[in-house]
């Protein structure tokens, strides 16, 4: 039986085939190996940030620094992790278990996670311009060479993909502490009735978020060759879109990694599309907006007659 | 087995519980009665571990946790609840959330075995119940989730079951399902497994249990063998000691002219009327439709009602504005002078306000916040009346004012009503029934009765509040 329930899992499904073949479309020329690859290949940043954001919202938070941070890591990797790989693995941990600790403190004092990451931002965007004042810095050559990898037959990018939702649905949806995590965002009281600790769970979700939050620059950075401060700065309202876009909630512990890794990648390709389109860049994040409040209208339509029956 | 000695709890100013020794036998099912208010719920949080007592001291047959007491160890203890706000996660499914109270259930295979565990236990209760193991607890209704929530407490794996609280377990069940859980309460006692039921289905007390315990104003006043309780004993032992009301005179018969007037539900024969210039109260347990009854009044006539809200924090005052601004809001339609607000006249409605309900500030423009809790109560009662209200329609206004200020705001009542403007009042205080001039008792979202003012007893309150169907 196919309950509204299963539609809305698989609108994200639906409007990521809906934007490739209009795509494929618009430009016959994409549907090919190389088309795919350089169409998707910015599709990993985003998915790991999206990744990222989305073990934040499963605690109910939200991560308004995602960006300043991605572009951060980007400029340690360029600079440090590249001339001393030991010295920046060990500050890119630090950063890790920075998350962890800004999650402790939301939770100790009961703050406004948008507000703390919002000033966060600020503090990550201020070190990064500290470290790379002007874009600069190099990759290394290691990460080059991983983003830079040609599959046989099916495009990186879509492998990598696949790759991240299998292993965060494994991680997150089927493990037994997935369901505790999960089970905190849905009814945070019963879970510390039945004796698990809130302050764990959310130090363990915001240092995942960390931790992906790296993967994320690390990989951005390989596709750029060199850093900029500045470069992610859209990636904090990416990474929050990809997670409603993929059918997941602000509120109620309710996520999807499928559907996360699908948003980014629907995101990623408006991106392409809209260039297709010939829209000047000005208005491309109004269009990419207009996109996601269609499918969200129609996530709302579809929520609305289950609530109604 | 299981000893509560002399538990206190309080809650600021009020004592929620004053006092009570309670033991629990393996293998006893023991009832927990009493009224809105009386400390039952306290009492078994304190006994979960999710609230600790202020005083006293909780013994598990050797073993004298003190201050270690929590929720983990009561677990670890084998104390087992099903609390009346139910405690499963939404967006889990049912399976998932049996894993949540396991913490054995893990590694491998985990899924395979919390799906065999709740579904097992399920049949066992439920039989026939119709309750996946896959579906998302969002997904059912209200009745099965309170099966799967009472399935999953009993649920064994690498911990024993000791006790089981079961809050109100039957309160969204229909009688089938509810006659299944109370039988399997039978079968587990007998395994050796102590319940505490609490109810106010006092039928289901009395033929359930073996022992029932009866509290009132946070202490136990009963507590003997079922068999030596018939229904109206249990209830004269749950009302308070009977207080004389002071007898109000009998306000001189008014030609009657009704206010407002709501047909009946379906399923019940009682219609719903206050006339003008009464004060109609809405009795009965707590929750039982009165604050529904309210609103749909309030839906119905809005142009001519005024609210006021009891949970003044929630939705009654308006945290940032000034106390002014705060009584004068539901009156600004009249105040309008070319469109705009007449401040002039706003000011001395306020100040005449201030005065009249003696608000104790010396500046009206004074923040809200800066008042106490019954002044800003106040402040709510000038808002309604100051308006061109005809009827009032009070949420249980007085939880938490002090009694000078109660006094104060019936004589108002009184007043007003005497000068024509109707009052419907949902209180859950017996005592201020004494000010109304009929009341509707409610149970289970419509009417079940109706008492006029010389029958307001508290015990005629209580036994229509308990009115069952008799079994």
């Amino acid at each position: 039986m196919i309950s509204r329930r299963h539609i809305r899992q698989a609108l994200p499904f639906l409007s990521l085939a809906v934007v490739l073949l209009a795509t494929f479309y618009v430009q016959p020329r994409t549907m090919s190996y190389f088309g795919l690859n350089l169409m998707l290949q910015y599709a990993v940043p985003i998915a790991l940030a999206t990744i990222a954001q989305m073990f934040v919202i499963t605690v109910n938070d939200l991560d308004l620094s995602m960006g300043p941070f991605v572009g951060l890591v980007g400029c340690i990797s360029a600079t440090l992790l590249l001339e001393q790989p030991v010295a920046g693995v060990l500050v890119l941990l630090l950063l890790i278990a920075a998350y962890g600790a800004i999650g402790a403190l939301i939770h100790v004092r009961n703050l406004p996670s948008i507000v703390v990451t919002l000033g966060l931002s600020f503090v990550w965007l201020g070190i990064a311009v500290l470290i790379l004042p002007s874009p600069g810095g190099k990759a290394p050559v290691w990460l080059k060479a991983i983003m830079g990898v040609q599959l046989p037959v099916v495009p990186f990018p879509i492998v990598a993909a696949i790759a991240i939702a299998v292993a965060v649905h494994l991680a997150l949806m089927l493990s037994s502490y997935g369901v505790i995590a999960r089970g905190a965002g849905g009814n945070a009281k019963a879970l510390s009735r039945a004796g698990w600790s809130m302050l764990r769970t959310k130090v363990t979700m915001y240092a995942f978020a960390g931790f992906f939050g790296v993967l994320s620059g690390l990989s951005l950075l390989g596709l750029t060759t060199s850093a900029d401060a500045h470069v992610a700065d859209r990636y904090t309202l990416f990474s929050i879109a990809g997670v409603i876009l993929g059918g997941g909630e602000f509120i109620g512990g309710r996520v999807s990694p499928f559907g996360a890794v699908i948003g980014a990648l629907t995101l990623a390709l408006a991106g392409s599309f809209l260039i297709f389109l010939k829209i000047s860049p000005d208005w491309q994040i109004g269009a990419q907006g207009a996109i996601l409040i269609i499918v969200l209208a129609l996530r709302a339509a579809v929520t609305k007659g289950e609530a109604w029956k | 087995m299981i000893k509560l000695d002399g538990v206190e709890k309080a809650f600021g100013a009020v004592q929620a519980l004053d006092g009570v020794d309670l033991s629990i036998a393996a293998g006893e099912c023991v009832g927990l009665v009493g009224h809105n208010g009386a400390g039952k719920s306290t009492l078994m949080h304190v006994l979960a571990g999710t609230l600790a007592p202020s005083a006293g001291e909780l013994s598990l047959g050797v073993v004298k946790p003190g201050a270690a007491w929590n929720a983990a160890m009561a677990r670890i203890m084998g104390i087992r609840c099903v609390f009346q706000e139910l405690s499963l996660c939404p967006n889990l499914t049912v399976a998932e959330n049996a894993r949540v109270t396991h913490r054995s259930l893990k590694g491998w295979g985990w899924k395979a075995k919390s799906s065999a565990l709740i579904l097992q236990k399920l049949d066992e209760i439920f039989p026939g119940h119709g309750i996946s193991v896959d579906d998302e607890v969002a997904d059912l209704a209200i009745g099965k989730r309170q099966m799967v929530e009472i399935a999953r407490a009993f649920t064994v794996t690498d911990l024993p079951l000791r006790l089981v609280i079961l809050d109100e377990p039957t309160s969204s069940l229909d009688a089938v399902t509810a006659a299944q859980i109370l039988a399997y309460v039978k079968t587990e006692t007998a395994k050796g497994t102590s319940v505490i039921l609490v109810s106010h289905l006092l039928g289901e007390v009395l033929s359930t249990s073996h022992r029932i315990v009866v509290m009132r104003d946070g202490k136990t006043v009963a507590d003997r063998a079922a068999g030596n309780f018939t229904r109206n004993s249990l209830v004269t032992a749950m009302g308070s000691e009977a207080r004389h009301m002071a007898a109000r005179e009998a306000s001189a018969p008014r030609k009657a002219e009704v206010a407002i007037k709501v047909n009946p539900k379906a399923g019940s024969s009682r219609e719903f009327i206050a006339n003008r210039g009464e004060v109609v109260g809405l009795a009965g347990l707590a929750g039982h439709g009165q604050t529904q009854m309210l609103l749909h009044l309030y839906g119905t006539h809005q142009a001519q009602m005024a609210f006021i809200a009891g949970d003044r924090q929630s939705d009654g005052i308006f945290n940032l504005w000034s106390i002014g601004r705060n009584i004068s809001i539901r009156s600004l339609k009249g105040l309008r002078r070319r469109g705009l607000v007449n401040l002039a006249a706003e000011a001395q409605l306020e100040n005449s306000w201030k005065a009249r309900m003696a608000i104790r500030t010396d500046n009206v423009d004074n923040n809200i916040l800066t008042l106490s809790g019954g002044n800003q109560q106040k402040a709510l009662f000038a808002r309604a009346l100051s308006s061109d209200a005809r009827i009032i329609l009070m949420d249980d206004p007085m939880r938490g004012v002090d009694v000078g200020t109660k006094q104060e705001v019936y004589a108002m009542i009184r007043e007003q009503a005497a000068a024509g403007r109707t009052f419907i009042w949902y209180t859950t205080e017996h005592d201020e029934l004494a000010y109304c001039d009929r009341a509707y008792v409610f149970r289970n979202g419509s009417i079940s009765a109706e008492l006029n003012s010389n029958e307001l007893t508290e015990e005629k309150v209580l036994q229509a509040s308990f009115a069952e169907k008799t079994a």
